[in-house]
């Protein structure tokens, strides 16, 4: 496949560094899920690590804290692509060992 | 879906796009097209570019190989919307539903060929895992998979750990078969541009 790495890190360029509604840090927190504090760090984890239990209270608790929708997408979907690609760097990394010559 | 700026933040194209959808199909649209219209700059667009790679690029995988990955590592994430929408998609790819069921009850048993199998393995741990290491891969280059079919496979696996979360987090309305029938019907022609 061309070209799709280069696709990747336009993605996470464009969802990390773009314009946003959370702030970089705030986003960058939550890619690394590390350094969010309260809800919005619970959410966070949660999707990084068991989206499938996220519950309406997850959203709304945030929601509570003070976070916009609009902010709470942009964390759900850094929190998202945070893990994907760690998943996936450890996958190619494997992967160059497995194949290393010598 | 659990944040209403999904229904209610969407362009005025999209808005129309969505009952022309309704009108013609007789079912909403799937709440993945919510997902991807919804300030399509931020998030959308720039992954269809990586998903439409991923899914339709040029691969040894075949198109109904690659949707069976998206179901399978879907059904590892616990992501009922996702596995369900696309075990639809690669049943009508290989037009055979009882191979996409076999592989999603047992993938162990089921009759497909060693290198797929291996491959799905693999992905299962670094999905349920998050990590792998240099013998899982050494097993599935042993079972006869190339490197660049790894990293193809590697490709449709972070497109559905990354939709598997935002389907789920954001609460992903699960519809009827025929909904997904309509949606794996769309998906196998136009791909996801």
């Amino acid at each position: 496949m061309s070209d799709i790495g280069q696709a990747r890190k336009a993605l996470t360029a464009r969802v990390l560094e773009g314009d946003g509604k959370a702030s970089p840090a705030q986003r960058r927190a939550a890619f690394n899920n590390t350094g969010l504090a309260g809800p919005s760090g619970n959410l966070a984890d949660k999707v990084a690590r068991y989206a499938h239990a996220v519950s309406d209270e997850d959203i709304e608790a945030v929601k509570a804290s003070g976070l916009s929708e609009d902010q709470i997408f942009e964390i759900v979907v850094c929190a998202a692509l945070g893990q994907a690609m760690r998943q996936h760097e450890s996958a190619l990394a494997a992967l160059t060992a497995a194949t290393r010559k010598g | 879906m659990r944040l209403a700026i999904f229904d209610s933040g969407q362009s005025f194209g999209t808005k129309i796009l969505f009952a022309l959808i309704r009108m013609m199909s007789g079912h909403p649209a799937l709440d993945i097209l919510k997902l991807v219209r919804y300030r399509p700059d931020f998030y959308g667009r720039p992954m269809q570019v990586v998903t439409q790679e991923a899914m339709r690029g040029p691969s040894v995988w075949s198109v109904g190989d690659r949707e069976l990955m998206a179901a399978f590592v879907s059904k590892a994430n616990q992501s009922e919307w996702c596995a369900k929408a696309h075990a639809a998609v690669a049943e009508g790819a290989y037009r055979d539903g009882k191979k996409v069921s076999a592989v999603l009850s047992d993938l162990e048993t089921s009759p497909i060929e060693e290198p797929l199998r291996a491959t799905l393995r693999m992905l299962y741990k670094l999905t349920r895992e998050n990590a792998v290491v240099a013998g899982d891969m050494r097993a599935v280059l042993a079972a006869g998979v190339s490197r660049q079919q790894i990293e193809d496979a590697l490709a449709v696996c972070f497109s559905f750990n990354v939709t598997n979360r935002l389907a789920d987090a954001f609460g992903f309305v699960v519809p009827g078969p025929e909904a997904f029938e309509a949606g794996a019907k769309y998906l196998l022609a136009r791909g996801y541009r």
